[in-house]
């Protein structure tokens, strides 16, 4: 049990993968202008990461590793998450689409979104059991989640801002990016010494 | 030879069977789209300015291809042309549309209020909203730094004596400046004759007194005036329910600050 919450924070917020591991940086920038609009692109993301890692460990434990076929993971991993999106959006057009509604134009977006395929790939490099790589993709969306979340607001704030012309735009937009980013760094070593290791 | 087999037969399949699976569920659950869609949206402007209400022109088609009780005439910018066409397009009846104009609920002027700091920041009411609620005495007027005259696509918005005024005939009545301004102190009013309370203050009578000489004191004379009981005096603020205001004046009339007015927007 101290495991699974140990990869919960440290997911959430040592190995933030946007902040930290720098993955999912696209719609970090691209969707984080509005609250509202990063929040449907996050739940979207945690949503995604799951089920994909539902759907992939078993691919590669029980299809790849038997036919030592590990070095397909990646291109297996793009298709069968690719697939399973647009099957996701088709299932819930028809059957929830107040849901499809909310998450509508962000799921096909995070289709091959380097943070869902980053997840799927470092639950087979870690070695996690089954629970415990569902764990990790749940902490990594929920990472995704509060970087998009506070990022929106910094980005708020940077509206009413009075920047320097040649800033403004993306310029500061990276520049607080990395502050933020950079901020994250702090949480390193909370963790282990939270429980002792 | 075979290495490659090994690797090239499992993508395959893998590929095959999530294409099969696709094509079932997309045939299977697939949700018809209204063909009147796309026809209904040509006839739209295309500005996405929102003052039918909805988010941008595919929204409002959108809404009125799914529920046919959403009225045709809702969009104002696009006026009687627009209308018509919608009410072809879906097979219903046309119904004129209501002419609208924004109107700003202050009359704060530098004659009747003045500013309580010395304001040297952003010329944006919004960044000065920010600082203790704006530069001026009273927290709910307008802050004059045009942040609606910025936003508005026909500059129908100027700024008088250090607040926003809209110039009527060139309002088309989008709605921009309604969420625009900070303070909300726009709204739209239909552009036949129209009774306005020109005051957003929600101060007691002495405070608003205090802040500003055309402010709304919350005096009660026009609610005792009105015989349609049109007007209210709520939180120490007149407020007129349009669907009874006949615009006879008569609130006009007693008003002890002035601040009720009648607007002839057409005009």
């Amino acid at each position: 049990m101290t495991k699974l919450i140990i990869i919960l924070l440290s997911a959430v917020f040592i190995n933030n993968y946007v902040l930290s591991r720098f993955l999912g940086i696209c719609p970090f920038l691209g969707v984080s202008k509005k609250l509202d609009s990063a929040t449907g692109m996050s739940l979207a993301v945690i949503f995604v990461m799951l089920i994909s890692t539902a759907v992939t460990y078993p691919i590669h434990m029980y299809l790849l590793i038997p036919n030592h076929l590990e070095y397909l993971q990646t291109i297996v991993f793009i298709l069968v998450i690719a697939a399973l999106v647009q099957l996701v959006e088709i299932v819930l057009k028809k059957y929830i689409p107040s849901l499809h509604k909310s998450l509508g134009v962000y799921l096909p977006l995070i289709t091959t979104n380097c943070a869902v395929l980053g997840v799927t790939i470092l639950n087979i490099d870690e070695g996690y059991t089954f629970l415990e790589a569902m764990v990790n993709s749940l902490g990594s969306g929920l990472g995704f989640f509060l970087a998009m979340v506070m990022f929106s607001g910094v980005r708020s704030k940077l509206d009413g801002a009075d920047i320097p012309k040649s800033f403004k735009g993306l310029p500061i937009t990276l520049i607080a990016a990395s502050i933020t980013s950079l901020s994250f760094m702090g949480f390193g070593g909370v963790i282990e010494n939270m429980f002792g290791k | 030879m075979q290495a490659i087999l090994t690797a090239v037969i499992p993508v395959v399949i893998i590929g095959i069977l999530c294409a099969a699976m696709l094509v079932v569920a997309s045939k299977l659950m697939a949700v018809k789209e209204d063909e009147r869609f796309p026809k209904v949206r040509e006839c739209l402007p295309g500005a996405n300015c929102g003052a039918c209400g909805y988010a941008g022109c595919d929204g409002y088609a959108k809404a009125l291809v799914d529920d046919s009780s959403v009225p045709a005439n809702l969009c104002v910018p696009g006026g009687e042309g627009v209308a018509r066409e919608l009410s072809d397009a879906l097979g219903v009846e046309f119904a004129e549309v209501e002419a609208k104009a924004a109107v700003v609920h202050c009359l704060g002027d530098c004659d009747a209020t003045e500013d309580a700091v010395d304001y040297k920041g952003m010329e944006s009411c919004a960044a000065a909203k920010m600082i203790f609620g704006g530069k001026g005495k009273c927290g709910y007027g307008c802050i004059g730094l045009g942040d609606c005259a910025e936003a508005c696509p026909q500059d129908a918005i100027y700024i008088s004596k250090g607040i926003a005024m809209v110039y009527p005939p060139e309002c088309i009545g989008c709605g921009i400046c309604v969420r625009t301004c900070p303070n909300s102190l726009i709204s739209l009013h239909k552009t036949t004759s129209t009774t306005v309370v020109s005051c957003s203050n929600r101060d007691k009578g002495a405070a608003t007194r205090k802040a500003c000489s055309n402010g709304c004191i919350g005096c009660k004379k026009c609610e005792k005036a009105c015989q349609f009981d049109a007007i209210k005096v709520k939180n120490n603020l007149a407020e007129i329910d349009y669907e009874k205001c006949t615009s006879c004046g008569e609130c006009v009339k007693v008003c002890t600050t002035g601040c009720i007015k009648i607007y002839k927007l057409s005009e």
